[in-house]
């Protein structure tokens, strides 16, 4: 309960730094560290009006604002992390294409593992083993 | 008239495909040996109907005849020729034509040139292969008339502007011939488990197929990629989108079933596998076609899309498929394994490398299909994108490059692990090299490009292993091929990471005169002019680019409005050089007098499709090589026992 | 009959991914994306002051006790000129509804609220789509109703029809 509540506030606190608002959305920042971490955030973010592309690669005007809000926190020193958490706080996890790791979401972390499990199985029984 | 002529022909082919269904089950139950010889008359004259059809398509599409539902709903009688042809199969209807059109041309193809397999198994074949068609034809005449007719159209509706690209208007014609080619290996497994031969004669007939198949697969998947990455305007090639997985899991499988039929052909190994990956070759195939034209998920590039059509090909999927999978259940019993293998190997390589291509398709499969799965029983929404499908399926693929340089070099049945060792030297020198090349250059590098051209080394060098000590002028046709599809692997590992790895990226807001660099350029804006296209007026940048002691050149990226439908799309301007891609776009305009412009300098970006080309390119040396080999092979058949000589 | 059960194992597999398609396209995606904000604290969020002698609204002013509307919306959306005459409407039985335009200018606001009426007790622009993303929003018209707590109850994601003025007004606590 206090980890939630302590993420609760972190996320409020994000909400209300006020941070430098930049010119464009689609100006590199200065630093280039900053810059690199904000177009690797921007690639894993899910479009929420064309859908099928990250806001990296869109055309759509929400997507722009999302890229200018994301350059902006990450110029003001937040994590890619804590923008994510921002924004999948307020579309879901929908917006982002990283699927948490949570229990609805364990089939696709299980299924390449039995994949491999089984795979192997298989192709094991039609091994001859040599008797040395 | 052409419309009426080209609906009688469609019905008249799907006639044909129903005798030939016919045909086939009698001649198989009755025992009527007579008929067996009828089947491939027919067949011919099934491909000769359909694409008489087809013809008529495209001639309506290119007189622009507004009387047709799917001419007004699909073309505009402004646009240039080329788009008004390729309209004829950028639509639902007109693409499922080609696809029965290409199966009606693989089918004759099998009936005129297929002659070593056992005759009631060819007969079987053609007989499965009539029977997906028929479904097809079925589907068109009864939910989706490519030649229904409208009155009191003046005008057509126009094409997606984004399909107006010549790249794109021979993309779905490759793709779906790699699908189709793959209902070729079907009906063969099917052939083969019917009549209960499955053996190295089967595998030596369906390996062209297979071939064929993966060619058309690998070219359309690079031309895809390249086509998102000039059109987009954004710089990206792959987006791990439910369209481009759907065109991956096929090629996945086919690159798995292509290196299973070789064990089946050499070494009479693998013969259940064999079957369930030529099902599951084609079942991708299946999903593939339906995933795009369901509107089932969401995509970047879902352009025609009906869901109520997605319930008749779901019910053609789950007969074919599940036909098939209940056959393999019952018959598959009845074969007698085959040989098994050991664990130092050139089988055991290849058993690894299906073992690894299978799970890398799962992994697809699963990321793509989770979310509407999720979505259907929870009502969560969730996305799954590039950063899992490169978290899973990556260490998969790297493990199974490594692997790529080291099966090659295996002798089949039985290798020892101290000979491979000394084989792999070479290869692992050169990626010992890359890692020391890469470490000098400096520089911060993240693991899975640093991996990815290590990697890249060793395949290289490991790939032309084969050739060592080897007569190069005795070394048989599909050796090259072989060896140029796994060069082509390492250069295309090689752009990826390099891409990932060195990328420069400059986004700026300019005004005419200022100058912003990225990587070794300076781009200038000179000024930017509206410019009128055929069917667009666009916004031009003059961009003077310059590199320190070298004449600035020109280049003019351009922002399109388009009218008919309204829609803006970027166009970049792209200079290829000997080292890399210098990608410029222009936006929006900012205040005043700036611009923003989106600048990428990509260094060897193009090994990506130079490597898909020549993946594509060692595929049809291969084919060739085996066609050859059949052909001279045939010429020898009349003396008894030469066969088994050989 | 291990063996046996093994090879319908693809089978059943094919019967899932069926099934799976199946269930796809009796739920084809809907492509709207609700506000997760729904349930939880209005966030605080900034707008430029757009008409003259009219606020811009702030998160506090969700506080007073009764239930308000916060209509997302933009000067050059068709559907929200049409929305117009219903938040009129609402606006005549007494709901305090506030304005946020998206990616507007004072010069389109004005001319469109002088069209379409101005059913807004305050109004502002949200530049760069600030408010909008705090909201949770993605696209206009929205409507978000916000409880005397400022706690935000419900969305309602494109234009308000007549068919949604039973639902908004209940959720305002006004008797039709």
């Amino acid at each position: 309960m206090n980890r939630i509540s302590a993420s609760l506030a972190t996320l409020m606190l994000l909400a209300a730094t006020p941070v430098a608002g930049l010119d464009y959305a689609d100006e590199s920042l200065p630093d280039p560290q900053q810059e690199a971490k904000a177009v690797q955030l921007m690639d894993s973010l899910r479009c929420v009006v064309c859908q099928g592309q990250p806001i990296s690669g869109s055309n759509a005007g929400l997507a722009g604002d999302m890229r200018r809000l994301v350059r902006e926190r990450i110029a003001a020193g937040d994590s890619p992390e804590q923008v994510r958490a921002w924004l999948v706080n307020r579309y879901g996890d929908w917006i982002s294409f990283q699927p948490q790791v949570k229990p609805a979401t364990a089939p696709l972390w299980l299924i390449p593992l039995l994949a491999v499990l089984a795979g192997s199985w298989l192709a094991s029984r039609r091994l001859v083993h040599r008797k040395r | 008239m052409i419309a009426e002529a080209g609906l009688a022909a469609l019905w008249l082919a799907a006639a044909m495909a129903l005798l030939q269904v016919s045909l086939g089950v009698l001649a198989l139950t009755r025992g009527r040996h007579q008929l067996r010889s009828a089947i491939a008359p027919v067949t011919l004259v099934q491909a000769l109907l359909v694409t008489i059809a087809f013809g008529c398509l495209i001639a309506v599409f290119a007189r622009s005849d507004m009387s047709v539902l799917l001419v007004a709903a699909n073309s505009h009688s402004a646009k240039p020729m080329l788009y008004k042809v390729a309209g004829a199969w950028g639509n639902h209807e007109g693409s499922m034509l080609l696809w029965v059109t290409i199966l009606g041309i693989a089918g004759a193809t099998i009936a005129m040139f297929e002659r070593r397999l056992r005759e009631d198994t060819r007969v079987a074949t053609l007989a499965a292969q009539a029977c997906i068609a028929l479904g097809f034809y079925a589907f068109l005449l009864f939910a989706s008339n490519p030649f229904a007719r409208i009155t009191g159209v003046e005008e057509g509706q126009g094409l997606n502007p984004l399909l107006q690209d010549p790249g794109l208007a021979f993309h779905p014609p490759t793709l779906y011939a790699g699908y189709v080619g793959m209902s070729a290996a079907f009906s063969f497994a099917v052939g083969a488990l019917v009549t209960r031969n499955v053996g190295p004669d089967f595998a030596r007939a369906m390996r062209p197929w297979i071939l064929g198949a993966w060619i058309f697969l690998t070219i359309g998947i690079t031309a895809g990629s390249y086509w998102a990455y000039y059109t987009l305007g954004w710089g990206g090639w792959w987006f791990w989108d439910p369209v481009e997985n759907a065109s991956l899991m096929p090629w996945l499988a086919a690159t798995a079933l292509l290196h299973s039929v070789s064990v089946l052909a050499t070494r009479d190994g693998l013969r259940a596998w064999t079957i369930m990956l030529s099902v599951l070759a084609f079942s991708m195939s299946m999903v593939g076609t339906f995933l795009v034209r369901s509107g089932i998920l969401t995509s970047v590039h879902s352009f025609a899309v009906d869901p109520e059509r997605g319930i008749f090909i779901l019910a053609l999927l789950a007969i074919y498929i599940g036909g098939a999978l209940a056959l393999f259940a019952l018959r598959i019993g009845t074969v007698t394994e085959g040989n098994r293998f050991e664990l130092v190997s050139r089988e055991a390589a290849l058993v690894i490398n299906n073992l690894l291509l299978t799970v890398i398709l799962v992994i697809v499969l699963a990321g793509t299909l989770y979310p509407l799965v999720l979505e259907g029983t929870t009502g969560e929404k969730i996305s799954v994108g590039a950063p899992y499908f490169n978290a899973t399926a990556g260490p998969l693929a790297i493990a199974m490059l490594v692997l790529l340089a080291a099966g090659p070099l295996l002798r089949w049945r039985s290798d020892r692990p101290r000979l491979l060792l000394e084989r792999m030297a070479g290869p692992l020198f050169a990626g010992a090299a890359a890692l020391l090349a890469l470490a000098l250059l400096g520089g911060s590098i993240s693991v899975f490009p640093l991996l990815g051209l290590i990697v890249a080394a060793v395949v290289a060098v490991g790939s032309l292993a084969p050739l060592w000590k080897r007569k190069l002028d005795r070394t048989p046709l599909f050796t090259w091929g072989m060896v140029m599809a796994h060069m082509g692997c390492a250069i295309a590992i090689a752009g990826m990471a390099c891409d990932s790895a060195f990328t420069k990226e400059n986004m700026v807001a300019i005004a005419p005169g200022e100058t912003r660099e990225v990587g070794p350029w300076s781009v200038t804006l000179t000024g930017v002019h509206q410019v009128p296209g055929p069917n667009y007026t666009a916004l031009e940048a003059t961009l003077s680019v310059r590199k320190e002691g070298s004449t600035p050149f020109t280049m003019l990226p351009q922002l399109r409005q388009f009218t008919d439908p309204p829609m803006q799309t970027n166009h970049a301007a792209i200079d290829t050089f000997w080292n890399g891609q210098l990608y410029l776009v222009v936006g929006e305009q900012g205040d005043g007098e700036r611009w923003l412009i989106r600048m990428w300098w990509k260094p060897w970006v193009t090994l990506i499709w130079l490597g898909g080309a020549l993946i594509a390119a060692g595929g049809a040396l291969s084919l060739l090589g085996r066609v050859r080999r059949d052909v001279l092979g045939q010429r020898t058949q009349w003396r008894p026992g030469a066969r088994k000589a050989a | 009959m291990i063996r046996r059960l093994l090879l319908w194992l693809p089978f059943a597999l094919g019967a899932v991914l069926f099934a799976a398609f199946w269930a796809g396209l009796h739920h084809p995606d809907d492509h709207v994306i609700a506000s997760k904000m729904v349930g939880q604290a209005l966030p605080d969020f900034e707008t430029r002051t757009a008409m003259q002698g009219q606020g811009a609204p702030r998160a506090a002013q969700f506080h007073g006790g009764k239930p308000r509307l916060l209509n997302v919306f933009a000067s050059w959306c068709v559907p929200c000129a049409q929305e117009g005459q219903m938040l009129m409407r609402l606006k005549a039985a007494g709901a305090q509804i506030d304005g946020v335009a998206v990616h507007d200018t004072q010069a389109d606001l004005a001319r469109f609220l002088a069209e379409n009426g101005n059913p807004y007790a305050s109004v502002g622009l949200d530049i760069d789509g600030r408010a909008q993303m705090a909201l949770g929003s993605t696209g206009v018209p929205e409507t978000f109703v916000v409880d005397g707590q400022g706690r935000i109850v419900h969305q309602q994601i494109g234009a308000v029809t007549e068919a949604d003025m039973p639902t908004l007004l209940a959720k305002l606590g006004i008797r039709p």
